[in-house]
């Protein structure tokens, strides 16, 4: 079978699809972030580079490329050199899993709108998802500064720590699913999306996910006004858009996975007869949820460094805990009692009497240290 | 504080940054579109004229020892009725201010007796080298009303023999 060259043609084609519209959709999400930031902030945005400020993306790459590369003379110039490409691979790699539709006939076959259907498709995910922090650890390394060594390892522990929470939230929507493909976590949310099975498992991934890919209120690893870029300080040129484009494309590719897992990923209206519809859902979906990114970003100030360890492994870590031990009680109970009403009841109702508790221990908390 | 406040507060700011995105934008698309300056901006100096064309100016130089920024640079000569330039006797033959030291104060405009610097509401001054930064005369100096009040001009003799204007209302 693998001697088949057009299959071997069907996957390059495939791949060349996803990596392309990844790099566009790093492109575009920059505009879009600053044109919705700007909305935020009642400004207009950038509106001068083509209609609406379209062709500013393209106006941005050709800066970044002609913009001189500097090296400082003390960094470790292999690890410096690779530190981006580190970063930056992972981040188009781990769009690999996210399926886009179920298939469809063309060309006399079936063409599968997904580049792998892997049955251990998330634990890929997990994996690659940790990759990404070499990247930037050994960029904070190689600079020979401090800020960027501060960034580097800010970042490391963060992202460590936010992983576990994370991890537990993927197993949650593992369980609710009973398989570890994606393909099937969005099959078992034909009827139901799991957001509505399991609401404080989506909330925990969403924040879990911010942290992941740094974004605020979690952007320690380049708070501008403590660590000037941060891991990226001493960068310029082409090798700061690797760095800028990871950043943008995990924002992305984190979108779609948490749209698969708890928002039915390419499910929508008519989907089943015409499955060329399921990009197109998939992308709704990742652009609402990027907006909220974004808004979130425009709203909440940055969360102090201390405060968001403790917050990952006090709060996040035993709710996410919690979470997918209620999650795995109620499928049980259901098989065992052949009641459907702990599932479709049992599990968001006290799922959420334990992130309403969490809240008031929140609460308490605060109030332990304001006094 | 109520239990839930801290999640409250979290969710009032998403939605007032949520309902700032229909409002309206603040910005003024800037070379197409200015904003007014304020009565009392200080801008780029203007050398203003009388209504008879004749200019205000009479090269006293109490500008230039008024400035703080040592930026102005007066040079006086003497007004013929066959070549007048201002009223009375003397007139500013070379009139410069170097707009890289202007602080804009504006105590030149206090300094003038005979109201002739006037700092104006142009504020889009931009220079390729520091030479063009100093403005000349000429191009401070406001255009004429019309083509024939043009300075120097011949005038009548012993008219304009006053340099300084008569005070109407010495209350003012």
């Amino acid at each position: 079978m693998l001697s088949d060259w057009t299959l071997w043609l069907e996957w390059l084609i495939k791949a060349l699809v996803v990596t392309l519209a990844l790099l566009t959709g790093f492109a575009y999400l920059t505009w879009y972030e600053r044109r919705a930031l700007a909305r935020m902030q009642a400004r207009i945005g950038p509106n001068r580079a083509g209609p609406q400020g379209l062709l500013q993306p393209i106006a941005d790459a050709v800066k970044l490329i002609f913009k001189e590369e500097l090296t400082p003379g003390k960094a470790d110039k292999i690890v410096f050199f690779w530190a981006p490409v580190i970063t930056l691979v992972p981040s188009i790699i781990i769009a690999a899993v996210v399926p886009w539709g179920t298939a469809f006939n063309a060309f006399g076959r079936t063409i599968t709108l997904r580049v792998a259907d892997l049955n251990v498709g998330v634990l890929y995910i997990m994996s690659i998802a940790s990759i990404a922090v070499y990247g930037i650890v050994l960029a904070g390394w190689s600079s020979n500064n401090k800020y960027a060594m501060l960034g580097g390892l800010r970042s490391s522990a963060q992202m460590i720590s936010y992983e576990l929470a994370l991890g537990l939230s993927f197993a949650t929507s593992i369980v609710l699913a009973n398989s570890m493909s994606m393909m099937d976590i969005v099959g078992a949310q034909k009827n139901l999306w799991f957001v509505v099975v399991q609401p404080v498992g989506a909330i925990i991934f969403w924040i879990a996910t911010l942290a992941e890919v740094n974004r605020a209120p979690f952007d320690m690893p380049e708070a501008e006004q403590e660590l000037t870029a941060g891991y990226h300080s001493e960068y310029s040129g082409m090798k700061f858009a690797l760095f800028f484009m990871a950043e943008y494309q995990k924002m992305i590719v984190v979108c779609a996975i948490l749209a698969t897992l708890y928002f039915g990923g390419f499910l929508g209206p008519f989907v089943d007869q015409y499955p060329l519809l399921g990009p197109v859902y998939l992308l709704i979906k990742v652009i609402v949820l990027l907006f909220v990114m974004i808004w979130v970003r425009a709203t909440w100030p940055r969360i102090r460094y201390d405060r968001l360890m403790s917050f990952g492994w006090k709060i996040m870590l035993p709710l996410a805990l919690a979470i997918t031990f209620i999650t795995a009680l109620g499928i049980i109970l259901q098989q065992e009692l052949h009641n459907d009403l702990y599932y479709y009841l049992g599990i968001p109702v006290v799922s959420i009497l334990a992130g309403l508790f969490t809240v008031v221990m929140v609460y308490r908390e605060l109030r332990r240290k304001v006094k | 504080m109520s239990v839930f406040e801290p999640v409250v507060e979290l969710i009032r700011g998403l939605l007032t940054s949520g309902k700032i995105i229909f409002e309206k934008p603040v910005t003024f698309q800037y070379p197409e579109q200015k904003r007014e300056v304020r009565p009392r901006f200080r801008g780029r100096h203007v050398l203003k004229r009388y209504d008879n064309g004749l200019e205000k100016c009479i090269g006293c130089s109490l500008c230039a020892a008024a400035c703080p920024a040592d930026a102005i640079f007066v040079e006086a000569s003497e007004n013929t009725d066959e070549k007048r330039f201002s009223p009375g006797e003397r007139y500013a033959s070379t009139y410069e201010i170097n707009m890289l030291r202007c602080i804009y104060c504006g105590f030149c405009e206090d300094a003038c007796p005979t109201e002739a610097i006037v700092l104006g509401d142009n504020y889009e001054l931009s220079f390729y080298d520091r030479r063009s930064a100093i403005y000349t005369k000429e191009s401070l100096l406001e255009s004429v009303p019309t083509v024939d009040m043009t300075t120097p001009r011949k005038v009548e003799p012993n008219v304009y023999k006053r340099s300084v204007p008569e005070m109407k209302d010495p209350v003012d």
